[in-house]
């Protein structure tokens, strides 16, 4: 009984105690994060070195998976399709942007264009796939549209076979689905800019577009980049889309999707990996930019950034040397 | 007579409302067409235009057929199931961690934080090429608890909005529970936990998202159509010989869509505000 108490009680000891916690709390979390991502990840490394299945023989052959990474024409191929979803990402930042900031000032039924501008985001990928496979059909949705709009159907391309636009009718799906996601994002940061500032512009009596240039985009500058930034990187891992709509048929399939297809179902896993490494190393890169450009545009939390520090110590050169003259 | 200002300041207000309502169009003639579509009676999906609205607003077959053939009963049960395990395991997970990591100063410390960090660097489906393998050997293929503790693995966002959160929380209040005898433990459970609320429902939502419309790995893992299939995974029969009965699939489309309609008319302000909050930090 008292081995018991004196147990409790050590337990509860602060020292001891917060060493429990922090173990326990933590064990959990950091147990998963080692076995699905951190495991994973070294073998990924290892097995990019292999000629390999799943299952059976495997064969070291150094680095002739990287080799055929860059030679082999699907894979190389694919990378240069990140280049349309990069666009599309950025006419995507465009309209959410210009969406936002109409919708942060007074609209009628703002509401109701949020929603409807907004939806599309919680829709599942697989259920958008479906939704543009019939939307791009021979004869279906969009060509009824334009047909309406004077178009004749001859006139018009096969949106998914077409090999010259078919890419274009893949991404836009993309444009749809994030729009709205990046719109409200857009809208939040332009709520958070200080309220004085609007009212200050209304008495020195600026018009909305104005208030854009001059309140709304130096203060919501940094999410912008951001989000640019992070594009770059969403657009070099894009799935869905081309999955569900072309299965990457008619040369709309993106990188992953080739990975995916060589992984799973020729199962070449070594050369898979290879084209995991490959793509981690160039978003990595992609970040390391984004770092810098953080760094050198807006500075990291309390620190100045390194344009401002510059521009100060040139203007301080030049004054010191006005003054010397 | 209009003065010059006025004129322009008429015309920028029209142009601004045909903007919007041009995307909102946009936005919604997608689903539109597939409401109409998934009314029709296979006669008069073959006959007419797509845009020709349905002679009856009251015609269930096509949803019943695609319930049915996309066997969305059990799709619906494992989703639920899926969506309730992995928010309570990793909003526990989550917000320990971020209890931690805020509170307590201890060597290893930064180094968690940038596991974490670097850890959500890593693309999602490349990694799964070597996933797979490793929930192949643990036997976790067609394995519903499998597939959830995977899932689990808390992302780095969710952690970041707790530890934004505990940061506003102030120590004090730790100090004082303390001081009268609490543990840690109890710190966490009875004081932390429940103020942590609006982060939670933020959590909640951002994650809920994304598992409710996770389809590569739940196509992966839950290879078993029959028992394991999900609500994203179940739309996936209407490849193949179904491909082209766009009556049925826009049908099947709009029932899994029914469930984030219901969940954002309701919770339309909360989503909103954590999607904000989770851009911020992301």
């Amino acid at each position: 009984m008292s081995n018991q108490k004196s147990l409790k009680a050590w337990v509860q000891s602060g020292k001891v105690n917060r060493k429990l916690c922090i173990f326990t709390f933590m064990l959990v979390p950091v147990a998963l994060l080692v076995i699905f991502t951190y495991i994973p990840f070294i073998k990924m490394i290892g097995f990019s070195f292999y000629d390999m299945k799943y299952i059976g023989d495997r064969e070291f052959v150094g680095l002739q998976n990287y080799v055929e990474v860059f030679t082999r024409k699907d894979c190389f191929q694919a990378l240069k399709l990140s280049l349309y979803y990069i666009a599309a990402s950025f006419i995507q930042l465009g309209l959410a942007l210009y969406f936002a900031s109409v919708l942060s000032f007074r609209v009628k039924g703002s509401g109701v264009f949020k929603g409807l501008m907004f939806f599309p985001y919680l829709v599942c990928g697989i259920a958008v796939g479906f939704i543009f496979k019939f939307f791009y059909t021979r004869g279906f949705v969009l060509d009824t549209v334009l047909q309406w709009c004077g178009f004749n159907l001859e006139q018009l391309p096969y949106w998914l076979k077409d090999t010259s636009i078919n890419n274009i009718s893949v991404a836009a799906t993309s444009i749809w689905r994030y729009m709205g996601q990046g719109m409200v994002m857009f809208i939040g940061a332009i709520m958070s800019v200080d309220a004085s500032l609007y009212e200050a512009g209304d008495i020195d009596g600026a018009n909305s577009f104005q208030k854009f240039i001059y309140i709304i985009l130096p203060n919501i500058k940094t999410i912008i980049v951001l989000n640019m930034i992070l594009s770059i990187t969403g657009s070099l891992s894009v799935f869905e889309p081309p999955y569900v709509i072309t299965g990457g048929d008619f040369g709309t399939g993106t990188y992953f999707v080739i990975m995916n297809r060589l992984a799973h179902e020729s199962q070449k896993v070594g050369l898979a990996s290879a084209m995991a490494v490959v793509l981690l190393i160039l978003i990595m890169i992609a970040t390391l930019i984004q770092k810098g450009i953080e760094k050198y545009y807006f500075g990291v939390g309390e620190t100045e950034s390194i344009r401002e520090v510059r521009k100060r110590k040139k203007r301080l050169e030049a004054e010191a040397r006005g003054g010397a003259q | 007579m209009m003065s010059k200002a006025k004129v322009k300041r008429i015309v920028l207000s029209v142009l601004k409302y045909m903007t919007l309502i041009f995307g909102a169009f946009v936005s919604v003639l997608p689903i539109v067409v597939c409401v109409i579509t998934a009314f029709k009676t296979p006669e008069e999906y073959a006959t007419t235009n797509v845009m020709t609205l349905p002679q009856s607003w009251t015609y269930f077959e096509n949803f019943i057929q695609a319930w049915k053939q996309a066997n969305m009963g059990v799709a619906f049960r494992n989703s639920a199931i899926i969506l309730v395990c992995v928010l309570t395991g990793s909003i526990l997970t989550g917000s320990m961690l971020a209890y931690v990591l805020s509170r307590f100063k201890f060597k290893g410390n930064g180094l968690i934080r940038n596991m974490f960090l670097f850890a959500s660097l890593l693309p999602g489906i490349a990694m799964q090429v070597s996933v797979y393998q490793i929930m192949y050997s643990l036997g976790w293929i067609n394995f519903l608890p499998g597939y959830i503790i995977m899932m689990c693995g808390t992302d780095i966002i969710s952690i970041y909005i707790f530890i934004q959160f505990f940061e506003n929380i102030p120590d004090s209040l730790d100090e004082s529970a303390i001081m009268d005898g609490c543990t840690y433990f109890g710190v966490f459970f009875r004081i932390l936990f429940p103020l942590l609320k609006p982060a939670i429902v933020t959590v909640m939502i951002l994650k809920g998202v994304g598992v409710y419309n996770e389809y590569y790995t739940a196509n992966l893992y839950l290879q078993d159509k029959n028992r394991l299939v999900t609500v994203a995974t179940s739309l996936f029969k209407f490849t193949g010989p179904l491909g082209n009965q766009y009556n049925y699939i826009c049908a099947g489309v709009i029932i899994t869509m029914i469930p984030a309609l219901i969940v954002f008319i309701l919770c339309q302000k909360q989503i909103y505000g954590g999607l904000a909050a989770g851009a911020v930090k992301g």
